[in-house]
């Protein structure tokens, strides 16, 4: 499919509205991600929000694209989830 | 409680303003009583993403004519059920020629914000740009809010606040949802000319105007051994193509959901639907598909939970809107009762669910409460072996080769118990007997 069509993740949320939040909503106790084996946050987020450096042995959190499904929160017990801010974070203008 | 916070103080506070919330405050706002409505996102519907159709009987019952101003896409006029394999696919195709549509397509931020303006002219009062962090409750009792800005306190307190439902935890109605009980819906809205949709999904106009729309479910090809369903709909000028899958499948297999979709849009069997179309928007929510032995406690003194927040969908027939308005109804009606009898306990607040015993959406959750349990159980055979057998018994029967039929069929049920041990067999044979008698029983 050409780039009407971006099969990128990145690419699809570069189409999405964002009211960016000045603090991040998605807090993981990173001490306990180091000892995670999996990392489902990485695999089952629909923004690709988390991403695992192996070098730095650090995940980052991208939280500025977060759609606020909430799947990670189920996914892992370890992330302190909360919503952005009043009137933050995404706006769908379809849904 | 005493008059101190009489600014701040109304009859019934409504947290979230999706279908469930605002039905629930037009209610209260049509028995004469004061009622906020409070959003998180800037404008409602913002948040919010779904899969598809909004069902007439649910719409009528909050706004009666609605179809004359409401933000209305596309009638559904045709279901269509395609079973892919990774080569072929076969559909069946459902179409009422008598215009006896029950269900139409919106777009959900449109929808939304039409249902809150409806809702504000009759006097409910809305609050966008509005967290609830938490809920204040004194003495066991739900007394009110706590926002970014300040504190407000009711008598009641409905919470519509979603699949999430942070509040509902939070004074213990429910505990959060297993993975296996929740699908991750994603779903993206390609733009698409009018006349292009409707020559390509073979739509025909009803009154010489509009076009009626398509709502289809796919089952199989990339989806295949997973609890996962993909969707179209047909938008006026845009196509909606979606998958819910299994959180827990999800995990268990590895597998990314924007890349599980990228593959569905790129199966021969949609790709040809969706090619040239424009993408307007990506969109991730969560879906609660744990059905009866999910549905949390209802109510507690001071508050009632609806619709998704409450855990109200059932998903073989992609139900959750309706179930969402209605209970949203319930919980008002029960409300005003609760104000004109001065109770706010759950003395009085167990109406609500009386209510949704006696209506559809618990005795039709009842009716399925085991239908998943056992389709999960057999996600392999149902949404992956059968819907292949079914293609390549239609690839042999609609194939003129120059060689003898009987082979052919030979070799197809051979290969049908071959490839299937008798156990494997034997359970599906339960697990469809359970199913159907599940229902029917």
């Amino acid at each position: 499919m050409d780039n009407k069509q971006p099969e990128k993740i990145e690419d699809k949320l570069f189409k999405l509205k964002y009211k960016t939040d000045t603090v991040c909503h998605l807090l993981p106790e990173s001490s306990k991600c180091l000892q995670c084996i999996d990392k489902t946050c990485t695999i089952i987020c629909p923004a690709n929000v988390y991403n695992y450096n192996e070098a730095e042995k650090k995940l980052t959190v991208s939280y500025e694209k977060c759609l606020e499904c909430g799947a990670c929160r189920l996914i892992c017990k370890n992330i302190k989830w909360s919503y952005p801010k009043s009137g933050k974070g995404v706006h769908f203008k379809k849904g | 409680m005493s008059g101190d916070f009489s600014e701040n103080k109304v009859d019934v506070i409504v947290v979230g303003a999706g279908p469930a919330g605002v039905s629930a405050a037009i209610t209260v706002a049509r028995g004469g009583k004061k009622v906020v409505l409070v959003e998180r996102g800037s404008f409602a519907g913002s948040k919010n993403m779904y899969g598809g159709v909004i069902y007439s009987h649910a719409a009528e019952e909050i706004f009666p004519n609605f179809q004359e101003s409401a933000p209305i896409e596309r009638f559904v006029g045709e279901h269509r059920y395609i079973l892919m394999s990774e080569k072929d696919s076969t559909a069946i195709s459902y179409k009422n020629f008598e215009n006896k549509t029950n269900s139409f397509i919106t777009i959900r931020a449109n929808w939304d914000k039409w249902c809150v303006e409806e809702a504000v002219k009759e006097g409910v009062y809305y609050a966008p740009d509005t967290l609830v962090k938490e809920l204040i409750v004194e003495k066991g009792k739900v007394i009110g809010i706590k926002t970014d800005i300040e504190d407000y306190f009711a008598d009641i307190v409905i919470l519509a606040d979603g699949v999430n439902s942070l509040l509902a935890k939070q004074i213990g109605l429910r505990e959060d949802i297993k993975p296996k009980n929740v699908a991750l819906g994603v779903k993206e809205v390609i733009k698409l000319p009018q006349e292009v949709i409707n020559q390509r999904f073979g739509l025909q106009s009803f009154d010489g105007l509009n076009h009626l729309g398509a709502a289809i479910e796919l089952v199989g090809g990339p989806l295949e051994g997973m609890l996962a369903l993909g969707f179209i709909y047909t938008n006026k000028d845009s196509v909606s193509v979606g998958i819910g899958v299994c959180l827990e499948d999800l995990k268990t297999k590895k597998i990314k959901p924007y890349e599980l979709l990228e593959k569905l849009k790129k199966h021969p069997a949609i790709s040809s639907l969706i090619e040239d179309g424009e993408l307007l928007e990506y969109s991730a929510h969560l879906i609660p598909e744990g059905g009866y032995s999910c549905v949390p406690k209802l109510y507690t003194d001071g508050a009632m939970v609806v619709g998704d927040a409450a855990m109200l969908v059932n998903n073989v027939h992609f139900e959750g809107t309706n179930f969402a308005m209605l209970s949203g109804k319930f919980a008002g009606e029960t409300a005003l009762d609760a104000l004109e009898r001065n109770d706010f306990s759950s003395n009085t607040l167990c109406l609500y669910k009386k209510k949704l015993l006696n209506s559809f959406i618990l005795k039709d959750l009842y009716t399925y409460k085991d239908v998943i349990k056992t389709l999960s159980s057999r996600t392999g055979s149902f949404l992956g072996y059968y819907p292949k057998k079914l293609n390549e018994f239609f690839s042999i029967f609609t194939c003129a080769d120059g060689k003898p039929k009987q082979e052919k069929f030979r070799k197809f049920t051979l290969d049908f118990f071959r490839k299937r041990s008798l156990s494997e067999l034997f359970k599906d044979a339960i697990a469809g007997i359970k199913i159907v008698f599940g229902i029917l029983k």
